[in-house]
C-alpha cells in the first residue's frame, strides 16, 4: 500500500491504495464516486471514461500510480449543477435507456467538444466509437452531441 | 404464471408501505434541481405523507409519490407505468415523484420479461390511479356534504361546481382513512381525455443518470460491506478438483476464500463449482482471484461448436416424430410442386453482454436476508434463496395451504430491493448471481457485494442457443402451395405459439417440426427468444421465394395475408352462426386454425412501411430490403435502406413501422424501438460465439464485437396509432431487423446470406 494525493473534481484527496489499483476502483470503492462505471476492464467499452487534465481516459486501465499531479474530473464533477451543455442536451433528447453507459458517453463527448466545437457526423462517429451502448442509443447520443455543440 | 387480481384494500397496501420504506433515496434527486439557471420546477417535500393505496401516497402539499412496481432494465417502465397511474389519478405530472417498489406479493407479475409489463399492467395501473382519485373525491364530497357525483377533478384539484375547490393535499389525510370504493364505482377515463398518456415525458431518472448518482446494483454500498468475486470453471462440463488459495490469501485486502456450489440453469440436479474471493475492495478481490491456483477436471463431456453444427445439420435434415403444427397435406403439396425451394439458416450462440455485469448485494443473517440489485425476476430469486438457505419449513406436499404458509413464513425474512439495471436482455431472468451472492454472504458471515468481471459474465452465460432452421416452399403455378419449417436447437425448442406465426394460416399446406440436442452449456432467453433468429430466417426466405416467383416481396406478403384473412373470416362467420360453444368447436374442426396474429393489423403496418419508406419510388443508388414480424403482441414492419460505399453495402437508414396499440410515452417508445433495431442489426452482423472443449471462444469486448456508433444507421420510427390497448416494445422490433438488412444487401449485391454473423459469411461485408 502507498499513499497518493489526488485532485478529483477540484478537491484534493489522500488515498491509500496498491500502486497497480486502477483509478476506476479507487473512485468507486475508496472515494465513493460511483458514477464512473465498470464495463470491461480492458479499455474496450468506454463506460469508465473520465478526464485527466481535460483529456478523455479509460479509468479501468489507468493505475493510480500514473496520475501524479494531474487533475481528474468524473461525471459527478462535470458541472456543479447538471448544466453542462451535454447534460442539457441529454435531457432534451432523453438519451438514456438503461443509462449504464451514459456517464462514459457524456465524458467522452465532453472531451470531443472541447477539442472540436462543431464536430461533423464523421468526427462524432470516430470520437465515439470506443463507447459501447448495448441498448443502442447511438441515434440520440449523436443528436444530443450536435445539440450541445450549439448551446 | 398464476394471474392475480389486484386488490385495493388498505390491509394489503399497508403491508406494502412498510416494505417500501426508506424514503425517496433512489427516486428523485432533489438537490440537482436547485440551480439558478434551472427552469425545471423545484419539488418541495411535504410535511406528512398519506398512504392511499399500494401504488401511491400523497403529501399534505399535494405532491404524489408513485411506486413503480416492475423492474427497470432500460425499457422505461419506471416512467411509463407511473404515467398510467398519474393519468387516472388526474394529477399534474410535475407533482409526481417516482420510487421503485421493492418485491412485494401485493403486486402481480413483478417481472421484466416478454415485453409484457405495460400490456399486463394496463388495467390494474389505471384502476390504481382511478381508485385513489375516487377516494379523494369521496373525502372532498364528505367535507362539502354533497354527493361525490357533483365533484369534478382536474390536475390534483377537486371542484364542487359551486366555485369551491379542494386540492389533493388538503383531502389526502381524510382520503387515506376512507373505505376503498367498489370496483364498479370506479370510472376510467376515455382516451380522448388523456393528458399524460400519449405525451412525451422524460425518463424519471434522467438527472440522476447524467450526474452519475448511485442508481444501479453495482453502486450499492453498506456499512461493513465486503467485495466478492468468483472463479468459475474455464469450460462447461468441468468440476473443481482442488484449489490452492495460499497466494490469494496473501493479497492485501483479501479476507477469505470459499468454495461454493450452485445450481445451473439446465437440469434440476446440475450444479457448478465456483471459488469465491472476499476482500475489502473490488480490486483486491480481483487480484486474489487471479492468485488462486485451481485444478479442474472433466465432469461431463466437453463440447465443441463444430460438433453442435454437425448435429444441428443432421437434425434439420431428419424427420420429426410429431409436428408442432400441421395443416392440409404438406407431403402432397411438395410432391406435386413445380419447384421446391429449400434453404438452411444458421445462427451461433450469443451472450447477453449487459453493460452492467452481473452483480448483487446480499447480507444473510440468522433470520433475515437483505438482497439488493439488478434482477428481472425478483420473486423467482427470492424463492431460490429461501430454499437454498433451508428456510422453508417442512410441509405435507399434498396440503396447498401448508405449502403457502411455509413459503410466506420464509418470504417474510427476505427484503429484496430492485435497482435500476444496466440492461437485462433476458440474462437477469436467471438469478444465479443472486444465489452466488447469498451463498458467499452466508459463508463469509458479512454483507457482500458480488461482482462478476466482464470475463465471468461473458463466459458464464445463459446463452441464446445456436439454432438452425430449414425452410422449404412448394411452388405451383407461381404460388406457394406448401411451407415447411424445421427447427434444430440446443437445449430448448421454440414455444408452440411461435408455430402459429405468419405465414401460418396463410398457406393451405403448412408444417412446423422441431428437434433438439441436449447440451451442458447453459442456455436461456435472449431478447426476443427464438424469434430473434427465426424472423431472420423466415423473412429472408420469403424474400428469396418472392424473387424466385417474380413477385414484389411486399405484395407477396400482402397476398398471403389476404389468404389468411379468408381463414379468419370463415372463423368469424361460424362464430356468428353458431352460438352453442360445443357445436362451434366441432364446426371449427373443419377449418384451418387461426394464427397468433390479426391479419388486418399486420396488413396496415406493412402498407404503412411500404408508403413511408418510399418502397415504390426509391432514389437511384438506394437499395431496399423488407422484413415484417409479429411478436410479443406487437406488429413491426421494416425497410432497410442501403447504399454502396467503396464497393461495400452500408445501411444508412431503417424505416420502422410499429403497431403497439396506444403509445404511452412516444419519447421513450421511439428510443426503445431505435435501440431494438440497432441491436438486431448489430447481432445479425457481428454477434459470434462458440465453444472449444467446453470453453467459450471469447470473453471480452476486444474479441466479441458489438455494434458501435459508426455502424448504427438512422432509425426512422412511425406508429400505426390505432388506439388499441397498449403492448410492449422491449423485444418486437429486434427480430425483423436481421432480415431487413440481409434483404437490402441482396438488392445491392445479389448475394444471399444464410448464416449469422453476416460479416463472417459475406464476401463483400467481411
Ligand atoms: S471499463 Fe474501462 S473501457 Fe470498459
Ligand atoms: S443506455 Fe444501456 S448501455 Fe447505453
Amino acid at each position: 500500500m502507498a499513499t497518493y494525493t489526488l485532485n478529483i473534481n477540484g478537491k484534493s484527496q489522500t488515498i491509500e491504495a496498491d500502486s497497480d489499483t486502477p483509478l476506476l476502483w479507487v473512485l468507486r470503492d475508496t472515494v465513493g464516486l460511483v458514477g464512473t462505471k465498470y464495463g470491461c476492464g480492458i479499455a474496450q467499452c468506454g463506460a469508465c471514461t473520465i478526464h485527466v487534465d481535460g483529456e478523455a481516459m479509460r479509468s479501468c486501465s489507468l493505475p493510480i500510480s500514473a496520475i501524479g499531479e494531474k487533475s481528474i474530473t468524473t461525471i459527478e464533477g462535470l458541472s456543479a449543477d447538471a448544466s453542462h451543455p451535454l447534460q442539457e442536451a441529454w435531457r432534451q433528447h432523453d438519451v438514456p435507456q438503461c443509462g449504464y453507459c451514459q456517464a462514459g458517453q457524456i465524458m467522452n463527448a465532453a472531451a470531443l467538444l472541447k477539442n472540436n466545437a462543431n464536430p461533423s457526423d464523421e468526427d462524432i462517429d470516430s470520437a465515439m466509437r470506443g463507447n459501447i451502448c448495448r441498448c443502442g442509443t447511438y441515434n440520440r447520443i449523436k443528436a444530443a452531441i450536435k445539440t450541445a455543440a450549439k448551446i | 404464471m398464476v394471474k392475480k387480481k389486484y386488490k385495493f384494500d388498505r390491509r394489503s397496501f399497508l403491508k406494502l408501505s412498510a416494505a417500501t420504506g426508506g424514503g425517496l433515496m433512489l427516486g428523485f434527486n432533489w438537490s440537482s434541481c436547485n440551480s439558478p439557471q434551472d427552469v425545471r420546477p423545484v419539488k418541495v417535500m411535504p410535511k406528512e405523507w398519506y398512504d392511499i393505496n399500494a401504488f401511491l401516497k400523497i403529501g399534505d402539499n399535494g405532491l404524489v409519490t408513485i411506486f413503480s412496481p416492475n423492474p427497470e432494465i432500460g425499457q422505461n417502465v419506471k416512467t411509463s407505468m407511473p404515467m398510467i397511474i398519474a393519468e387516472e389519478l388526474d394529477v399534474s405530472w410535475e407533482d409526481v415523484v417516482v420510487e421503485q417498489a421493492g418485491l412485494n406479493d401485493w403486486f402481480s407479475r413483478q417481472v421484466a420479461g416478454g415485453s409484457q409489463s405495460i400490456r399486463h399492467g394496463w388495467k390494474s395501473l389505471r384502476m390504481a390511479g382511478a381508485t385513489a382519485k375516487r377516494m379523494l373525491v369521496n373525502a372532498a364530497a364528505k367535507e362539502w356534504e354533497i354527493d361525490p357525483s357533483e365533484c369534478s377533478v382536474s390536475e390534483g384539484v377537486i371542484s364542487n361546481g359551486k366555485g369551491d375547490k379542494l386540492t389533493f393535499g388538503a383531502v389526502a389525510k381524510a382520503a387515506s382513512t376512507m373505505d376503498v370504493p367498489k370496483e364498479e364505482d370506479v370510472v376510467l377515463k376515455e382516451a380522448k381525455d388523456y393528458k399524460i398518456i400519449g405525451t412525451d415525458r422524460s425518463n424519471v431518472d434522467i438527472d440522476n443518470i447524467i450526474t452519475g448518482k448511485p442508481l444501479f446494483g453495482i453502486d450499492t454500498k453498506r456499512e461493513g460491506m465486503l467485495y466478492a468475486t468468483v472463479l468459475r470453471p474455464p469450460a462447461f462440463g468441468q468440476k473443481l478438483k482442488s484449489v490452492d488459495d495460499s497466494e490469494a490469501l496473501k493479497v492485501a485486502g483479501v479476507k477469505g476464500v470459499y468454495k461454493i456450489n450452485l445450481p445451473l440453469r439446465q437440469g434440476p440436479d446440475r450444479t457448478v463449482d465456483k471459488v469465491a474471493v472476499v476482500a475489502t475492495s473490488t480490486w483486491a478481490a480481483m487480484k486474489g482471484k487471479k492468485a488462486l491456483k485451481a485444478v479442474w477436471q472433466e465432469d461431463t463431456p466437453l463440447e465443441n461448436t463444430t460438433n453442435h453444427k454437425a448435429d444441428l445439420t443432421r437434425l434439420v435434415n431428419s424427420t420429426a416424430k410429431k409436428s408442432v403444427r400441421k395443416d392440409g397435406d404438406p407431403n402432397k403439396a411438395f410432391a406435386e410442386a413445380d419447384e421446391v425451394i429449400e434453404k438452411v439458416f444458421e445462427s451461433p450462440f450469443l451472450p447477453h453482454n449487459c453493460m452492467e455485469p452481473m452483480n448483487f448485494f446480499a447480507h444473510v443473517q440468522a433470520d433475515k436476508v437483505e438482497l439488493v440489485g439488478p434482477v428481472q425476476t425478483p420473486a423467482w430469486s427470492r424463492d431460490r434463496v429461501v430454499k437454498m438457505l433451508g428456510w422453508i419449513d417442512e410441509f405435507d406436499p399434498e396440503d396447498k395451504e401448508a405449502k403457502k404458509a411455509a413459503e410466506e413464513k420464509a418470504y417474510a425474512k427476505v427484503d429484496l430491493k430492485m435497482t435500476r439495471m444496466g440492461g437485462g436482455f433476458g440474462r437477469r431472468l436467471f438469478g444465479d448471481f443472486v444465489m452466488d451472492a447469498t451463498q458467499i454472504s452466508k459463508v463469509a458471515g458479512a454483507p457482500i457485494q458480488l461482482i462478476w468481471s466482464r470475463e465471468d459474465d461473458m463466459a458464464g452465460g445463459t446463452y441464446r442457443p445456436a439454432i438452425h432452421y430449414k425452410l422449404r416452399a412448394a411452388i405451383k403455378d407461381k404460388k406457394i402451395t406448401g411451407y415447411h419449417l424445421i427447427e434444430a436447437a440446443v437445449n430448448d425448442n421454440m414455444w408452440a405459439s411461435l408455430a402459429q406465426s405468419f405465414p401460418a394460416s396463410a398457406i393451405a399446406n403448412y408444417q412446423v417440426d422441431n428437434h433438439k440436442i441436449e447440451s451442458n452449456i447453459t442456455t436461456g432467453a435472449w431478447r426476443a427468444p427464438y424469434t430473434n433468429f427465426l424472423a431472420s430466417a423466415e423473412q429472408c426466405f420469403l424474400d428469396e421465394v418472392a424473387q424466385k416467383i417474380g413477385k414484389d416481396p411486399i405484395e407477396m406478403r400482402l397476398e398471403l395475408l389476404a389468404e389468411a384473412k379468408k381463414v379468419y373470416d370463415q372463423h368469424a362467420k361460424l362464430e356468428e352462426e353458431i352460438k352453442d360453444e360445443e357445436k362451434l368447436k366441432v364446426a371449427k374442426k373443419g377449418l384451418m386454425p387461426k394464427g397468433n396474429y390479426e391479419p388486418d393489423r399486420f396488413i396496415a403496418a406493412i402498407k404503412m412501411a411500404r408508403d413511408k419508406s418510399g418502397w415504390n419510388n426509391k432514389a437511384s443508388g438506394s437499395h431496399l430490403g423488407f422484413s415484417a414480424y409479429y411478436s410479443h403482441n406487437t406488429y413491426v414492419a421494416q425497410v432497410a435502406h442501403v447504399t454502396m460505399v467503396d464497393d461495400k453495402p452500408k445501411v444508412d437508414k431503417v424505416t420502422c413501422v410499429v403497431d403497439c396499440g396506444l403509445v404511452i410515452n412516444p419519447l421513450a417508445a421511439t428510443n426503445l424501438i431505435q435501440g431494438g433495431v440497432i441491436d438486431g442489426i448489430g447481432h445479425a452482423m457481428f454477434g459470434d460465439f462458440g465453444f472449444e472443449n467446453g470453453q467459450p471462444s471469447m470473453d471480452n469486448f476486444n474479441q466479441y464485437r458489438l455494434i458501435r456508433m459508426p455502424e448504427a444507421p438512422q432509425i426512422e420510427v412511425h406508429y400505426v396509432n390505432n388506439g388499441k390497448s397498449p403492448t410492449g416494445l422491449g423485444e418486437p422490433t429486434l427480430p425483423p431487423a436481421g432480415a431487413a438488412i440481409a434483404n437490402a444487401f441482396h438488392s445491392a449485391t445479389g448475394e444471399r446470406l444464410y448464416r449469422q454473423p453476416y460479416v463472417k459469411e459475406s464476401k463483400v461485408l467481411g
